[in-house]
């Protein structure tokens, strides 16, 4: 047994000593402990350093508002993380410790040379520094500042843990189980509402885990507490969740989880996670947070031994560990001096108790005076002693106003008390308002956003007693929101200790407090005087002060220095603290790892690949992907020693000789159905549709509202009030939702369906002059031939025995099909037709060459041949818009002066001057190379190939005026070279469109 | 003003730093000014400070509804580049990165512009492609930017991941070696400090309510809070609220305000070189001088004036940077918030006149502004000085959204195919 550990006391395991190291060194403690509680429990108060002057600095808390004892953890490869706090960190055998922001050791720490040139680090002063020279901000100034600031280190391997995420719904969800927590919580369950109960500690209990003295209802608290959660334990309406922090509160009580999983255990089970995030939306939420403890502000308030008086407390009962030996307590409310009462009787030696209110509750004094505690009111504390660890404190007494002289009262612990804060950080996330309580000194809830209770300290009671009436209140309440009225139940509470206390700013002092470091911010060492001099500079907001000091914006997120520096701020510009105001709370309220957050995406579930159900054949025959929106598509197919050009020309060879095929299953389909289809269509597509037969399919052109080219796609009619239209891969959700969008919001009077069909159809496209050949044999109920089923026809038919919807449309310029099945079927119907093809010496062929196939046709491709700002005209598809139509989407758009005025960019063929060159895509166009730059562009190059069907490289272009330039040499300028093009039509492979008839089966 | 320097905080130092004085005052409005600015951000401000330094104009109030800076300018992840495709964009965002390099000793204080190098990263042949049209025009318009193999990009920023196996796999980058980062409240700060120095006056808490004209059309003047102000010229910044406060003048723009999320981490010592941004996964990187990793998002899927933003976004763009760099898992969020963001339909800004007399704007920077405000402060200027507009901001006008003449930033990132 340590010497600072209290045999028996406690809700630790005394019976189960646990081992871990910190920085290297074996520390032991109990089953139960924190990092901090066992370190403390070995005499350890130095915990880490400080941020900017890198003082020595030990916990000043017990909990998650924990700024200085930050520490790194590890677990072996890959598990580790910088700023844990050392007050939360549970420990367990396999767990490495390690103090951060210190060389060579956290005892001996060279950056502490930064304390000593305190008065030149003060508040913005990097603001005033550092620009000269120029040149060293980049290479001298900003590393050093870089190199000294931050805390711990990032891990720098991948992180091999699971995290997990769920989604909850319940009527209830109580934050915070303390008495209030408690009690809403049993409220609430009792009439069988749906509870959920989130505590951040690794026990639910809040203040009644470190006030083991009361009794209510005739129990002890702790066997109270243990009923309490047997009850609601047993019911099933209830979730009890510990390690839970609600980390933020969303709009319409959605409520943000993390549950800590596996970090408390030595040997965690191999699949499970180690957080969990939870979304809750919840009918009432009920705060229960409670209140957090407010420094006090002094000279040397930072001194490792010198911590929060409910801290204390809590090692004391919770931990059965005493802080120190000889303790001196320093506050302004009533509760430290119960602090000192239950630590002498612990043992500890109460020196002093120093208030800074001259009348204090005589019987607080008396029961001072009895236990030989000397009690010194209308004191102040002035400075203390020790470097790396409190050895004596510098008390003064405080008479109208004035300081008398001081003394120094050794000790090995101070333990301050500046009053309570309410804990408001979810409530504000909603943005409820606060308002100022002068009565409690506090920010209390005002004005309410969300569907919320507030209850217990978290609005200003100060008790058990309170907090367990108005939690079963608030629970209640919260039940009769939902339906199920209750009446809140009573509870006899003794051994309360109900007290009061004053709000102060810096403790009075004798000394020149514009020199004194006396700590707001501990962990970003922000003092009273940094604070004092941004409101001389001119910081007159609180969130200048906030930005221009640091102060609030630590790891703690301003839960012990807010209040304190909105007081001193308050002071220095001489207005009332609430017209000052605090500081936007922000989610979430206590740091929260990117895994959780991430939960199951990532590798493969980030954003899951989409397959085609052709893609594993491509797969095993050795096809090269590549991504296409979220799809990954076959790129090529390389035959042993191909490189991608010799597959690509191979591929295209079949095609344009033969027969190739496609797999387009990734092509947008979107079903539009209804009486009013064409209507809609008419209205949403340049093209006209009202005269397009059944049977027939025509290409169709999407515009924005600016007139711009969006998306195309082959449409078909397969009866007078249904259409197959189909979209560009990467386009089709977008084009279904502006579809939704324009029929829900600008024409809810028609009556059409839209149906998403994107993945319920596999497409086979047969492409090539024997396409015909080669499908024909498996069709039936259709006649392929040029006559009964030319070009552009569409018809339901059965393909190889699977019902098919077959479309007569070539992307490629040859004979071609696409042959659309259910999508179960694509894979048989692709393995069918390639058996098949073998006697044609067919090819299957991917993304490359089709990209290539295409553009020898001068077909655009949506995204590559178009950026957003191209027109109809600019592509060279007029054709495609119905004229006389009165209107569709964008057709106002295409009349406005800069549309229609000479100079556009317009797409057009480029020849290159030497055939051997392949422009690179994206390159410039410009009409004269030899001018400086910068140069006037006059376009680019947008698709670029080289064609094994013309022997030579093509490329298409956006250019200005394109249209008028046929025949003019333009010029690319790359790096170290210029390239000659000449401008043509767009059209390079079989103008007249011959091909597209393919071969004839013979009869 | 007091001349910042290091000997001038050795000397406070010595002092107590009890002699500083404010670095602007709190100023109440007189009853007219030349030109009143609307919205105290880094734009308004840096307008008023170029009005008073280059064209001698200093009867100018620059009046904010909250505190200076408070809006985006003190929200926004401090991207600067000026890397963008069309040749009106690459000419004002290079502009800004002129005025950028020499901003702290112009204003004497330190707004800490770092040109660390923003990297983005390409995921597929067609970010290649996108990229590389950039990097062309780029080049060709005499602005920095280069391609970057995958085991270039590796050696620029070490914790990127360019194993083949991730998700979306990195194919290259493109990298503008000059742009960087600025520490955002400084300059805010040291805007408002060198305009007060020359006379401004800056209005904090002082919502303007509505843009009053005359008879004629013309402005007269601005309703705040604090009273009628009375101005011949009246320059609205004012970013989100832009479409709000100009309805009063009878204008009606063409903004969508959205909610643009980002959020830090803990501080960790330095890990992270330089920016980067992934269009493909919707996320960008950088770390602060203090530590913290900055990370920010696309925007909210819907219009709002709220900057409360929601989770789903954040467990995006977290799961998004953790896919990219898989060792800040373990990293934890500090502070998330969001921003309202005014964006036009082709994602370029609108800075000029406005066809009222007197009146004119500069807004629509959306998600990208910050990395404008010197440029954007000084060319906001010299439109409201000349009353009319620099060869450089000349093509942003309003009018372009009628007449067809768009700068579609957005679509040269283009659509995938
Ligand atoms: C999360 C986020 C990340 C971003 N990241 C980047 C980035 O990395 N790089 C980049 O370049 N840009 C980024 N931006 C965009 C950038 O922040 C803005 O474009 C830029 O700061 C705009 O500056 P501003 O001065 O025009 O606007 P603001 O700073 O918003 O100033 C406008 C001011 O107008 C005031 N105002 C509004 N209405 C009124 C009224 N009625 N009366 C009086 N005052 C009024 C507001 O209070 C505000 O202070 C980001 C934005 C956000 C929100």
């Amino acid at each position: 047994m340590t010497a600072f550990r209290i045999p028996g006391k406690g809700r630790i395991d005394h019976a189960r000593p646990v081992r871990f190291t910190f920085d290297g060194r074996v520390v032991e403690g109990r089953a139960g402990d924190t990092v901090a509680s066992a370190l403390l429990a070995n005499g350890i108060h130095l915990m880490g350093r400080s941020f900017k002057y890198h003082r020595p600095r030990g916990a000043v808390t017990a909990g998650s508002e924990e700024p200085n004892a930050l520490i790194r953890t590890a677990r072996g490869r890959g598990r580790a993380e910088p700023n844990t706090r050392a007050t939360m960190q549970e420990i367990h055998e396999s767990l490495a410790a390690e103090s951060q922001n210190r060389w060579p050791a956290l005892a001996f720490d060279v950056g502490a040379i930064n304390d000593g040139l305190y008065m030149l680090f003060s508040a913005g002063f990097y603001y005033k520094t550092f620009m000269w020279p120029r040149s060293f901000w980049d290479r001298v100034y900003e590393p050093l500042i870089r190199r000294a600031a931050g805390l711990g280190r990032a891990p720098t391997d991948p992180d091999p843990d699971l995290y997990a995420s769920r989604n909850l719904h319940c009527d209830v969800l109580v934050v915070g189980g303390g008495p209030a927590g408690l009690a809403a919580a049993l409220a609430a369950a009792r009439t069988g509402a749906e509870v959920v109960l989130v505590d951040e500690q690794a026990e639910i209990g809040g203040t009644l885990l470190s006030e083991p003295h009361l009794v209510i209802d005739g129990q002890p608290a702790w066997d109270w507490l243990a009923a309490a959660l047997a009850e609601l334990g047993a019911m099933p309406n209830v979730r009890l969740m510990p390690r839970t922090t609600a980390i933020g509160y969303y709009h319409q009580n959605m409520v943000g989880l993390c549950q800590r999983l596996t970090d408390h255990l030595a040997d965690p089970p191999a699949d499970a996670p180690r957080e969990r995030l939870w979304r809750v939306r919840a009918g009432q939420v009920v705060l229960a947070q409670g209140a957090i403890e407010k420094p006090l502000v002094f000279d040397g308030n930072d001194r490792p031994g010198v911590m929060l008086s409910g801290a204390a407390q809590t090692f004391l009962h919770r931990f059965g560990v005493r802080v120190g030996r000889r303790a001196v307590v320093v506050t302004t409310h009533d509760s430290a001096w119960h602090t000192a009462f239950d630590l002498a009787a612990a043992g500890v030696r109460i020196a002093a108790i120093v208030d800074l209110r001259p009348g204090v509750d005589g019987a607080l004094t008396a029961r001072a005076a009895a236990l030989g505690i000397e009690g010194l009111t209308g004191h102040t504390v002035t400075d203390t002693r020790g470097r790396l660890r409190v050895s004596g404190v510098r008390v003064n007494p405080v008479a109208d106003g004035r300081v008398g002289p001081g003394r120094i009262v050794p000790c090995d612990a101070l333990l301050m008390c500046g009053g309570w804060t309410p804990s408001l950080h979810l409530f504000s996330h909603t943005r409820g308002t606060l308002a100022w309580d002068e009565a409690s000194g506090a920010f209390l809830p005002d004005r309410k956003t969300e569907a919320c209770q507030i209850a217990g300290a978290g609005r200003g009671l100060w008790g058990v007693a309170a907090a367990l009436e108005d939690g079963a209140k608030a629970g209640a309440e919260a039940a009769a929101a939902i339906g199920r009225a209750t009446a809140p139940g009573t509870f006899a509470v003794q051994g309360d200790r109900p007290g009061t206390g004053l709000v102060v700013r810096e403790l009075p002092t004798d000394a020149d407090p514009g020199r004194a470091k006396a700590f707001v911010d501990f962990q970003n060492d922000v003092t009273a005087k940094d604070i004092r001099l941004a409101v001389r500079e001119g910081m007159r907001s609180i969130e200048h002060v906030k930005r221009y000091t640091t102060t609030g914006m630590a790891t703690d997120q301003g839960k012990l220095s807010n209040i304190n520096g909105l007081m001193i701020a308050a002071d220095a510009l001489d207005r009332p603290a609430p017209e000052v105001g605090l500081t936007t709370f922000r989610p979430p309220y206590t740091p929260t790892s990117f895994g959780a957050l991430a939960g199951y995406r990532r590798d493969g579930h980030f954003e899951v690949t989409r397959k085609t159900p052709i893609d594993p054949w491509a797969e095993a025959q050795g096809a090269v992907f590549e991504p296409v929106a979220l799809w990954r598509r076959a790129r090529y197919f390389p035959r042993p020693g191909e490189d991608m050009d010799a597959a690509v020309a191979r591929e295209c060879r079949a095609v344009r000789t033969g027969v190739g095929m496609f797999d387009a299953s990734t092509l947008g389909k979107i079903e539009v159905v209804g009486p009013d289809a064409v209507t809609f269509l008419e209205r949403m597509y340049t093209n006209p549709w009202a005269k397009l037969g059944v049977g027939r399919c025509r290409y169709g052109l999407l515009l924005g509202e600016d007139g711009f080219i969006r998306d195309d796609g082959v449409i078909g009619r397969l009866a007078p009030d249904r259409f197959h239209v189909t979209t560009t891969t990467g386009g089709a959700a977008r084009v279904l939702s502006v579809m939704e969008d324009y029929l829900q919001t600008e024409w809810p009077d028609l009556d059409v369906w839209l149906t998403s069909t994107s993945e319920q159809w596999a497409v086979v496209a047969v492409q090539g002059p024997k396409a015909r050949a080669l499908l024909a044999p498996f069709v039936q109920g259709l006649d392929l031939s040029e006559a009964a089923f030319p070009h552009m026809s569409v018809a339901e038919c059965t393909v190889a025995g699977f019902p098919a919807r077959l479309f007569r449309v070539s992307f490629t310029g040859e004979l071609g099909f696409e042959v659309n099945v259910p999508a179960r079927h694509g894979r048989a119907l692709w393995e069918t037709l390639w058996q098949a093809g073998q006697a044609h010496g067919i090819a299957a062929y991917g993304t490359e060459a089709m990209h290539l196939l295409r553009a020898e046709k001068g077909f655009i491709i949506v995204g590559q041949d178009t950026d957003g700002t191209v027109t109809p005209q600019d592509a060279g598809l007029s054709w495609a818009i119905g004229k006389a139509k009165p209107d569709f989407v964008g057709k106002r758009s295409l009349v406005r002066p800069d549309i229609v005025a000479p100079g556009r960019k317009q797409l057009v063929g480029l020849l290159t001057e030497d055939p051997d060159v392949v422009l690179e895509e994206g390159a410039q166009i410009v009409a004269d190379p030899r001018q400086p730059v910068p140069m006037r562009m006059i376009g680019h190059v947008t698709s670029s190939y080289r064609s094994g069907a013309l022997g030579r490289s093509i490329a298409l272009a956006l250019v200005e005026g394109g249209h008028g330039r046929m025949g003019e040499t333009l010029h690319v300028p790359m790096p170290g070279k210029t390239h000659a093009v000449r401008v043509t039509g767009v059209t390079f492979y079989d103008p007249e469109g011959a091909r597209l008839k393919g071969e004839e089966v013979p009869a | 003003m007091t001349h910042f320097s290091a000997r001038s905080l050795l000397k406070n130092a010595l002092s107590g730093h009890k002699d500083w004085p404010a670095q602007w005052p709190e100023s109440q409005p007189k009853a007219e000014y030349d030109v009143v600015i609307v919205g105290a951000g880094g734009h308004g401000l840096g307008a008023a400070y170029y009005l008073a330094s280059q064209h001698g104009i200093t009867n100018v109030a620059v009046i904010d509804k909250g505190w200076l800076g408070g809006g985006n300018t003190g929200r926004n992840t401090t991207i600067i580049r000026s890397n963008y495709l069309y040749d009106e964009s690459a000419r004002l965002y290079d502009h800004a990165l002129d005025l950028w390099d020499n901003l702290s000793q112009e204003l004497n204080y330190n707004v800490m512009y770092s040109r660390r190098g923003v990297m983005m990263l390409a995921h597929s042949v067609h970010d290649e492609q996108s990229f590389q049209r950039h990097i062309h025009s780029n080049r060709l318009n005499g602005v920095d930017n280069c391609w970057l193999t995958p085991a270039e990009a590796k050696a620029f920023c070490p914790p990127l991941d360019i194993t083949a196996r991730r998700r979306f796999p990195v194919v290259g980058a493109a990298l503008q070696r000059r742009a960087g980062t600025a520490r955002h409240d400084a300059v805010a700060w040291g805007y408002a400090r060198g305009a007060a120095a020359r006379g401004v006056d800056i209005i904090q808490n002082c919502p303007v309510t509505a843009i009053r004209r005359g008879p004629d059309g013309a402005v007269t003047g601005v309703e705040t809070a604090k009273g009628f102000i009375r101005a011949k010229k009246v320059a609205v910044s004012a970013a989100g609220s832009t479409s709000v406060v100009l309805q009063s003048a009878g204008l009606r723009m063409p903004l969508e305000s959205y909610p643009l999320q980002a959020l830090v981490s803990e501080p960790v010592k330095p890990c992270f070189p330089c920016v980067v941004m992934s269009n493909t996964v919707h996320a960008y990187i950088s770390q602060s001088d203090k530590g913290e990793l900055v990370i920010g998002s696309g925007t909210d899927q819907y219009v709002s004036y709220s900057q409360r933003g929601g989770l789903p976004l954040i467990e995006h763009t977290v799961a998004a940077i953790c896919e990219v760099f898989p060792m800040f898992r373990r990293m934890r969020m500090l502070r998330k918030w969001g921003g309202i963001v005014d964006v036009t339909p082709d994602r370029s800004p609108i800075l000029g006149k406005l066809p009222v007399k007197g009146l004119y704007v500069n807004c629509g920077w959306g998600t990208g502004g910050f990395k404008a405000t010197p440029g954007a402060g000084h060319l906001l200027a010299w439109t409201v000085a000349k009353d009319e507009p620099h060869p450089i901001n000349a093509p942003f006008t309003l009018e372009r959204f009628t007449t067809g003449r768009l700068i579609d930033e957005a679509a040269a990132a283009a659509v995938a195919h």
